[in-house]
């Protein structure tokens, strides 16, 4: 049973889900704050190169070789948004201009190419995340290799999910964050500091973009190759509105793209004659048609974009 | 807690407190002056003390510095020069946060609320404690019976009246143990029993020894229910007096420095109305709103030549709608419109302009007018496509220039050029741009959304004086104005507006404030007593 191709699909869906639910919660807490933040590709892939040369150069044991490359594409992720918080939130650019800058100046053919030319990255990464077999489970029916056959990176974007969820909704620092998103001029005139609650948001959604970056270069693919993460930034851009800036939507709609994107590697796998570029169009296709039904209106008032996504906030201004 | 011998003691003589009480003011502001980028000077050494439990009303006109001294007062400016002493303590506010600890609590103009928020997350933010909606729900509930402030703690805040909404702001001024709290221009969205019912609650608050700052240009408003008034002209003190010692004939020679109030006995030459010729039929339109309160259902409006008509209503019910659904911005979903007896058949601005409708809409600048582009372009929106302003696919800059010359001159439009972007005049000469454009087209109807909004005295008058030259050339004018003085000073026909209905209509010789205000505020119109 647990060789069903419809099993195939919901693995495959978790796996190549994961690097999309870790960018695209990072961008909601982004977005939450009023901050729109295009860069998501570019950062994903510093994460990514920088993950992949400390697993290829730290001698340390696995595990901690592991964790400093998790630590440090977090890093290189949120200091990739600093500039992006520091242009738009700072110097009031154009956030739309300067999140396409980010992802060009640290996209495939910039930054994270040049760190990996310079590092000479091109073998397999020598530490990779693993499949961890909680508790012996995994051979349980259905829930054994969906629950407890996936690597670390997946538990914790369970916990990322949950957490992020918990701190939105239930919690009063969530709860000005999305103040700050919806009225900077409200929250500022309650006393809360809109520039610092976008920078930290910024960052965070940075560092989570970071570790997306090494869902790819240290577990799917696990080699450094230009441009790896091939797009999927602009997936969970899309996410986030299919999402409704809400982490449980977005859990469901990375999970789907997920498992659009391996569609075809699997049914490749078993003998359909299903033309691969078609299938592999599917979740671009997907994401346009879900951009036009958010935006057809569908959305009710308390679903929709945070009000002042994208503008910047200045208080004496006249 | 007010620190003994402090300097403010000497400061106050300048101004006679209205209460004999003795101790340091509430509020003691000295020589403020801040200056905003561009060299515009909004507050040019100016004072101001407010003693304990009064209230002290801040007059000017726009752009007369009130906004930006309680601005200062609340910490979201900080002054270029000048001190700030609350009950005789300085005091210096890096940030609203810093304000509101000291207790300073303003309820804006627009109004900082979380519109997807509930009122009861509205009260949680940036206060101290814990996520507890429960506890802040009860916190309202408890302080809206104490103050007669009764609004529904879970409701979004977006489903609120203007009204409603204006309450939670006082609430939570109060649940932050607010001493002094400031309101700026709080009955301009308010009907005036709505208006009558906040009066006494400000009466309430400073029973308890809170000091109120209410800022206003509305005479009545001031000589009703303020102890002191400190009026403001051109960023300056102009002086601080005891309301119950002057008259309001006193007050606006202060707040203009001239004596002109535009009142209805001014008008003379009122245009006269052409009884046969109906320019504008409407008949059982509707439409839909933003809201279901601000949809028009199945509106009847005529509107005969020369006369002008004006909507009232508080804002937000429909009568923003109502314009923009003749005017063929906003898809009608029934009724009729009828120009000068032709029928429109809602294929847009293009075709009403061409049956001789003229729009001014509410925003200016977004809607009314392309803010970057030159004067002289802006002006010829409306003929460029046609002779003898275009030839063909090629526009005649010759004539267009002369147009635009022309126009400045007739309306004065005060400008460095035609060639200048129009976003860089004044807002009355940015109307005036606007009016010239659209009335100069020589419409069968013009329809004038707060046309005066936001302008000063001077431009007031003009943008009103080019309304009345309008209807005198045979113009139909549809005025939509939240200002009843406006309305009754210049209209033959008033027609109130509720939640998108007709609720009433009033003749010039028959114009009832009290009535009027009933109906704007749902009540119907028969002795309320049904």
């Amino acid at each position: 049973m647990n060789d069903s191709i419809v099993m195939a699909v919901l693995i495959s869906a978790i796996f190549y889900g994961t690097p999309l639910l870790y960018a695209a919660l990072g961008e909601v807490l982004a977005e939450r704050s009023g901050v729109l933040n295009l860069g998501v590709e570019g950062m994903m892939l510093m994460g990514a190169v920088v993950g992949s040369v400390i697993s290829s150069r730290l001698d340390a044991p696995g595990p901690i070789v592991l964790l400093v490359a998790f630590l440090a594409a977090m890093v290189a992720g949120a200091l990739t948004a600093l500039l992006h918080a520091f242009a738009t939130i700072t110097l009031r650019v154009n956030q739309t201009v300067s999140g396409l800058t980010l992802t060009i100046l640290a996209g495939g053919a910039g930054l994270s190419s040049y760190l990996a030319n310079v590092w000479q990255l091109k073998d397999p990464a020598t530490h990779q995340f693993q499949r961890l077999n909680i508790g012996g489970l995994k051979d349980l029916p259905i829930v054994g290799p969906l629950l407890f056959d996936q690597t670390l990176l997946t538990y914790l974007s369970w916990v990322a999910v949950a957490v992020c969820s918990w701190y939105l909704f239930k919690t009063r620092t969530g709860l000005n964050l999305r103040s700050v998103g919806e009225s900077p001029s409200t929250a500022d005139a309650m006393g809360l500091n809109v520039v610092r609650t976008r920078y930290i948001h910024t960052m965070i959604g940075g560092a989570m973009a970071g570790i997306g970056g090494i869902c790819f270069s240290l577990s799917i693919v696990p080699t450094w190759v230009d441009g790896m993460t091939a797009g999927r930034g602009w997936i969970a851009l899309a996410l986030v509105i299919f999402g409704f800036w809400r982490p449980l939507w977005v859990m469901v709609g990375a999970y789907l793209f997920g498992a659009l994107s391996s569609l075809s590697l699997i049914l490749q796998a078993r003998g359909f004659a299903v033309p691969p570029e078609l299938l592999d169009s599917l979740p671009y296709i997907m994401t346009v048609v879900v951009l036009v039904v958010v935006s057809a209106g569908w959305s009710s008032k308390t679903l929709s974009a945070p009000d002042a996504l994208g503008t910047a906030f200045e208080r004496e201004a006249r | 807690m007010p620190a003994p011998g402090s300097s403010t003691a000497d400061a106050v003589t300048g101004a006679t407190p209205a209460h004999t009480k003795t101790g340091p003011m509430a509020v003691s502001m000295r020589g403020i002056t801040k200056r905003f980028a561009g060299g515009v000077v909004a507050n040019d050494g100016v004072d101001l003390d407010v003693a304990p439990g009064e209230v002290h009303a801040l007059l000017g006109e726009n752009g007369a510095g009130k906004s930006t001294l309680s601005n200062v007062l609340t910490g979201l400016y900080r002054q270029d020069e000048g001190t700030v002493s609350l009950f005789g303590k300085p005091v210096s506010f890096s940030s609203p946060k810093d304000a509101i600890a000291a207790g300073v609590a303003m309820v804006h103009q627009h109004f900082r609320l979380v519109t997807k928020f509930t009122v009861a997350e509205n009260f949680l933010l940036g206060s101290g404690g814990s996520f507890d909606a429960k506890n802040a729900a009860e916190r309202i509930t408890a302080l809206g019976k104490e103050y007669g402030l009764e609004v529904d703690p879970n409701a979004n805040v977006w489903e609120l009246s203007v009204g409603e909404q204006q309450r939670v702001e006082i609430l939570k001024a109060l649940d932050r143990r607010a001493k002094i709290l400031i309101l700026d221009e709080p009955t301009a969205v308010l009907t005036p029993q709505e208006a009558d019912a906040l009066f006494a609650t400000m009466r309430r608050m400073t029973e308890d020894g809170r000091s109120v700052i209410f800022i206003s240009h509305k005479l009545h408003e001031v000589m009703k229910v303020s102890d002191r008034v400190t009026t403001l002209r051109d960023g300056r003190t102009v002086g601080t007096v005891v309301t119950k010692d002057v008259t309001s004939a006193d007050l606006a020679r202060q707040m203009v420095g001239r004596s002109v109030v535009f009142s209805e006995d001014d008008v003379e030459d009122r245009p006269e109305v052409d009884p046969s010729r109906l320019v504008l039929d409407v008949l059982g339109l509707s439409a839909v709103g933003v809201r279901p309160q601000s949809s028009p259902k199945s509106v009847d409006l005529q509107v005969k030549a020369g006369e002008i008509v004006a909507i009232c209503g508080v804002s937000g019910n429909g009568q923003r709608e109502l314009a923009a659904s003749i005017y063929g911005l906003l898809k009608r979903t029934s009724g009729t419109v009828k120009v000068n007896g032709v029928e429109s058949k809602q294929k847009g601005p293009r075709e009403s302009t061409a049956l001789g409708l003229a729009f001014i809409p509410e925003d200016r600048l977004k809607t009314g007018l392309s803010a970057s582009l030159p004067i002289k372009s802006n002006l010829a929106l409306k003929g460029y496509r046609f002779a003898p302003m275009s030839s063909g696919p090629f526009l005649k800059h010759k004539v267009i220039k002369a147009n635009a010359e022309e126009k400045v001159k007739r309306y004065g439009i005060k400008c460095p050029g035609i060639d200048t972007p129009t976003r860089v005049l004044s807002g009355g000469n940015v109307q005036k741009v606007l009016l010239a454009r659209e009335i100069g087209a020589n419409p069968h109807i013009l329809i004038a959304s707060t046309p005066t909004r936001g302008l000063d005295v001077g431009a007031i008058e003009t943008v009103r004086s080019l309304l009345m030259e309008a209807a005198r050339n045979g113009t139909g004018v549809l005025l939509i104005t939240e200002d009843l003085d406006e309305a009754m000073a210049l209209a033959h026909r008033l027609v109130v507006m509720f939640e998108g209905r007709i609720a009433g209509e009033f003749h010039r010789g028959d114009f009832n404030i009290e009535k009027i205000g009933l109906l704007m505020g749902g009540h119907s119109g028969e002795d309320g007593a049904a």
